[in-house]
């Protein structure tokens, strides 16, 4: 298992769900097991969404910050296929 | 993958557009990104695009199979709009792979339609099989079944069966190895023994439900996900609204797939059976 420092991210503000959940599983399929992952995404309905679909995955969201215009940016931890 | 913009172009090797069209397919745990690019990838050969091919067809185009060949050779007939959807009404007359291309075209322009108007032989089956990674079996009558049973199983590629008559229909799906259509009936009936659909009458929308059972084992079999409906045939009855199932294994007397086959080569049945291979 080999852990990194976040060197993938993306912001996906402005982007509704289920899309900004699909564009963040495709980044995740392609790293390993252990890396980790920025996402920027809106407040409410996809701070709702987008971590339940990660941990339903067996990801872990392992951190949870609150941006100046009230966005969130999660990292997450690739989980196991 | 530093710094993404959710505006770039491509995504995984996936356009934008293809996103959101298959994005309630990548959601899906078991199809993901990969999954969705195995459909893509995927080579399905189609016989008929009658009744059963239709809903296979249309379902399986929608899904972003990559390659759909279709083997028909007949034209649209006005009886053919009460079950076969793939075709509308001006185009009567029409051959049924044009038909059918232009609708699936238009569904999804991402599928590559391939055309065979041939009439299905002994002497191109094998040829044209070879092509495709599995074959999905939508035809009506008993010569046809026989031959692509034999011909799937030769060429060593899983085979989706289906059937339809009244009110009934019938399911399964053929590994090769694991049982096929002569493991459950050796030989072909006598001519006239069962009515086809021209005679005896179908449901229009039996077609619809044994076809999308079919499209949903098309679309298992290219993902490799779940049990495929291997060893078991569904029996639908629609006036009962009854779904049975029976199993069923590899018959070691099966003059194809037994242990001493004698059938290494394709049989036109069309000569003694008498039944046009059409539909």
């Amino acid at each position: 298992m080999k852990e990194t420092s976040t060197n993938n991210a993306i912001d996906l503000r402005g982007t509704l769900c289920p899309m900004n959940w699909v564009k963040t599983k495709l980044i995740l399929e392609e790293m390993e097991e252990g890396e980790l992952l920025e996402v920027i995404i809106d407040e409410g309905e996809p701070m709702r969404n987008v971590p339940r679909s990660a941990k339903n995955e067996g990801h872990k969201i392992v951190k949870v910050e609150t941006l100046e215009d009230n966005s969130c940016k999660l990292t997450i931890k690739r989980g196991v296929d | 993958m530093d710094n993404l913009s959710p505006n770039q172009q491509s995504w995984s090797g996936f356009t934008e557009e293809q996103l959101q069209r298959y994005s309630r397919h990548i959601i899906l745990k078991q199809v993901g990104g990969k999954g969705q690019r195995k459909l893509l990838q995927t080579r399905a050969l189609l016989i008929g695009a009658g009744g059963l091919g239709s809903p296979v067809a249309l379902y399986l185009a929608a899904a972003g199979v990559g390659t759909l060949g279709i083997v028909d050779y007949d034209h649209v007939d006005l009886s053919n709009l009460q079950r076969q959807i793939l075709h509308h009404t001006d185009d009567v007359g029409r051959p049924k792979v044009v038909s059918a291309s232009e609708t699936i075209k238009a569904i999804n322009p991402d599928v590559n339609v391939i055309q065979h108007s041939v009439r299905l032989d002994s002497g191109n089956a094998r040829e044209l099989m070879n092509q495709y990674d599995m074959v999905i079996d939508g035809s009506d009558n008993f010569p046809t079944r026989y031959l692509v049973n034999d011909a799937a199983f030769l060429t060593k590629k899983p085979l989706v069966h289906g059937g339809i008559l009244l009110f009934e229909g019938m399911t399964t799906v053929f590994i090769p190895g694991k049982g096929c259509y002569r493991c459950l009936h050796p030989v072909p009936p006598p001519p006239g023994a069962i009515p086809s659909c021209q005679e005896a009458g179908v449901l229009g929308v039996i077609t619809g439900i044994i076809g999308s059972i079919q499209a949903a084992e098309a679309i298992k079999l290219a993902l490799g996900i779940g049990e495929p409906l291997s060893g078991r045939l569904i029996y639908f009855d629609a006036l009962d609204m009854t779904f049975r199932e029976v199993k069923f294994r590899r018959n070691p007397k099966c003059p194809l797939c037994g242990d001493n086959p004698t059938i290494n080569e394709l049989v036109d049945y069309d000569y003694f059976c008498g039944v046009p291979s059409s539909e």
